[in-house]
């Protein structure tokens, strides 16, 4: 019981730290975050299963197709919800995102229908069994794709140029500028990344799940809660954040009962908090005078 | 002169208000998860409207359907209804698919005093809502009348003996809890474990798994037909392949898309089926059903068929009953309802279907038990 909880909970739990690591990635190059990343998630699913199923074309294309055009809504966000108020000092690009999430999951609704879909992907739900525990392909995957994408995070930001050049922007924007460090299309990309990466959660979990317009809600809130668990200014942090929380999440259910799951998970987020202002692997931030 | 003028304005639109037809108002899911839930109980009401005013209509008066979307929310329910009632000015109001919605309507209508008619949800508090005069009626399943199906045909169909409970989080879910509680202790039975998932829930293996620790050789699923596919994937993953006896959620949708090859092995129960013979009524509404809508081209095309088969009954249960009382005032079609003796309708004959202590008009022996095979619903063993 306890074997299976914790494949459930990883799998989850790295669904939730992709979601986050979109967090990371615009607060660490601007500190702003898209609040509505559940959205992106849900716009990752709903492509890949119009191009994969409504008009036939192969996975693996359906899926390069809808993670790119996830990129592409990254830098609607960027240019619509957040440069016009961030570029001002104002921090109405909070409610922005929210809007613009709303807005995103309407035209879902409008566009790609109000029944929840199923997208099957027979290869990836094909169980196995694994020392007397059944584990889906998809549930041994999950986990990979998130720490491997969140370990490239990490190389890049601290190894190479580029990723380097992005961390500067947030700390001086101006000495950045100065350096020749172009800062717009720095905090740009940083948002496409970010869209990416639910996208890409959003299409590893439509098997799983059902496909339909407000199927990110929930995961988008989880994801922010394990973003600011995990410290928000660490990739790695914000990832194993993610697989703590799936886990907690699935233990408690299994040893304790669902009735306590809800109220024991969010209670232990709010202690961790209190007890760990900076999340459990983030650092304070210094201010250099 | 002026006051006059509006008098005279007043005495000649009276007459055109006589003549203005008498509107018929539903408060549904229209989209969201549910949304072809609520597109069946339209179909159904739709119809017998049709037949109706194709006979001259009620107190010569013709029926208007008037419809609002609930998002499947109680707060944009009794939203909606408010707007039917005070607004549009609905004689009877019609309720959808959601308990919760359906509860939160439910104070509304006995404090305005106007009929609320259930075509589809099945919580047991909805009828017997405790108000005294109760302007509540319902022509569909109750939980309470499910529940102890469900026990029955566990252990006639499956022999189980230890039965685990898995249930959506939401009030629909805890009025089961406590019908199926109830119906296993009349039996002198406990359940082998009572475990609730929510309706967003990805992955129910813990929950489940509880369950098969727990011993049980048989699930009682109740939930709708997303989270009921969520349960089929997770059973799929872990391997295991207990009897499903479940409370008819799964007919709100896709379910064999949503829950894969799985989907045909959840045993379900409904009100009534468009497959196999059907009473020269069946064949009527089938056949006007198939004339009024392109996309309905035989029985399998009737989905979900009990929120046709419920609202269809329903409408004609209240148009006799504002017929008998005589006008459109709510206490009297209440008593309205009270006078009907006898009915030929879709479900059954249903011979006084509500009485002052009985407002619901469909009980246990009414029931199908039915299961997915591909994307229609089928009574159970009809496709071997």
């Amino acid at each position: 019981m306890i074997g299976s909880a914790l494949v459930s909970g990883l799998g989850l739990g790295s669904m939730y730290g992709l979601l986050a690591l979109g967090f990371y990635v615009t607060y660490a190059v601007s500190r702003t975050v898209n609040f509505a990343q559940g959205s992106s998630m849900m716009l990752g699913a709903v492509f890949a299963y119009t191009f994969a199923v409504r008009l036939g074309w192969p996975f693996a294309l359906a899926a390069a197709m809808s993670l790119l055009l996830c990129a592409l809504y990254g830098l609607v966000v960027e240019l619509l919800a957040v440069r016009p108020f961030a570029s001002r000092g104002s921090n109405a690009w909070l409610m922005a995102t929210v809007a613009l999430g709303i807005i995103a999951d309407n035209s879902v609704l409008f566009t790609f229908g109000k029944e929840p879909r199923g997208l099957a992907l027979p290869s990836a739900s094909a169980s196995l069994e694994i020392a007397g525990l059944h584990v889906s392909m998809l549930q041994l995957a999950i986990p990979a794709v998130g720490i491997a994408l969140a370990g490239a995070l990490h190389v890049f930001s601290r190894k190479v140029r580029l990723g380097k050049a992005m961390l500067a922007v947030v700390q001086n924007a101006d000495a950045a500028r100065l350096m020749g460090i172009n800062v717009p299309l720095a905090i740009t990309a940083a948002y496409a990344l970010s869209t990416l990466f639910a996208g890409a959660a959003g299409i590893m979990i439509a098997p799983l799940f059902n496909v339909h317009s407000d199927m990110g809600t929930l995961f988008g809130l989880k994801a922010f809660a394990v973003a600011i668990l995990g410290g928000i200014t660490s990739a790695w942090g914000v990832m194993l954040a993610g697989l703590l929380f799936g886990v907690v999440e699935s233990l408690i259910t299994a040893l304790l009962g669902s009735a306590y799951t809800q109220i024991l998970t969010f209670t232990l987020v709010i202690v961790a908090l209190a007890l760990m202002p900076n999340g459990l692997f983030g650092r304070a931030e210094l201010k250099k005078v | 002169m002026k006051r006059l003028l509006l008098l005279l304005a007043l005495a000649a639109a009276l007459p055109a208000y006589a003549q203005e037809t008498i509107k018929i108002g539903l408060v549904t899911a229209l989209s969201g998860q549910s949304a072809r839930a609520g597109e069946a109980i339209t179909r159904g009401l739709q119809v017998a409207i049709d037949e109706i005013n194709a006979k001259g209509g009620v107190l010569k008066r013709k029926l208007e359907l008037v419809r609002r979307d609930d998002e499947a929310t109680p707060a944009k329910g009794v939203i909606a209804a408010r707007e039917l009632i005070f607004k549009e000015k609905v004689a009877v109001l019609f309720g959808g698919l959601d308990t919760p919605v359906s509860l939160a309507i439910v104070p509304l209508m006995n404090q305005e005093k106007l009929p609320f008619m259930g075509p589809w949800a099945a919580g047991t508090p909805i009828t017997r809502n405790g108000a005294n005069p109760n302007f509540v009626f319902r022509v569909s399943a109750v939980d309470e009348i499910v529940d102890k199906a469900m026990l029955q045909y566990a252990q006639k169909t499956f022999n189980a003996k230890n039965c685990g409970m898995i249930l959506v989080n939401n009030p629909w879910g805890e009025s089961n809890e406590k019908g199926l509680t109830a119906a296993l202790a009349a039996k002198g039975m406990k359940a082998a474990g009572i475990e609730k998932f929510e309706g967003n829930d990805v992955d129910v293996v813990p929950q489940l798994s509880r369950l098969k620790a727990a011993g049980a050789d048989c699930l009682f699923l109740v939930g709708n037909v997303g989270p009921s596919a969520q349960v089929v994937k997770s059973l799929d993953r872990m391997g295991w392949k207990p009897p499903v006896v479940s409370h008819w959620g799964p007919a709100g949708g896709r379910f064999t898309e949503l829950a894969g090859p799985s989907a045909k092995d959840v045993h379900f129960v409904q009100t009534y089926s468009f497959f196999g013979r059907q009473t020269p009524v069946g064949d009527k509404v089938l056949k006007a059903l198939m004339a009024k809508y392109p996309d309905i081209k035989g029985p399998g095309d009737v989905t979900p068929a009990v929120g046709v088969a419920n609202a269809y009954d329903a409408m004609m249960l209240t148009a006799m009953a504002i017929e008998k009382a005589g006008s459109t005032n709510g206490p009297a079609i209440r008593e309205g309802y009270y006078k009907i003796e006898r009915y030929e309708g879709l479900i059954k004959t249903y011979s006084k279907p509500f009485t002052p202590e009985n407002h619901d008009a469909v009980n246990e022996n009414d029931y199908v038990w039915t299961q997915f095979i591909d994307n229609q619903i089928l009574p159970v063993g009809m496709n071997k």
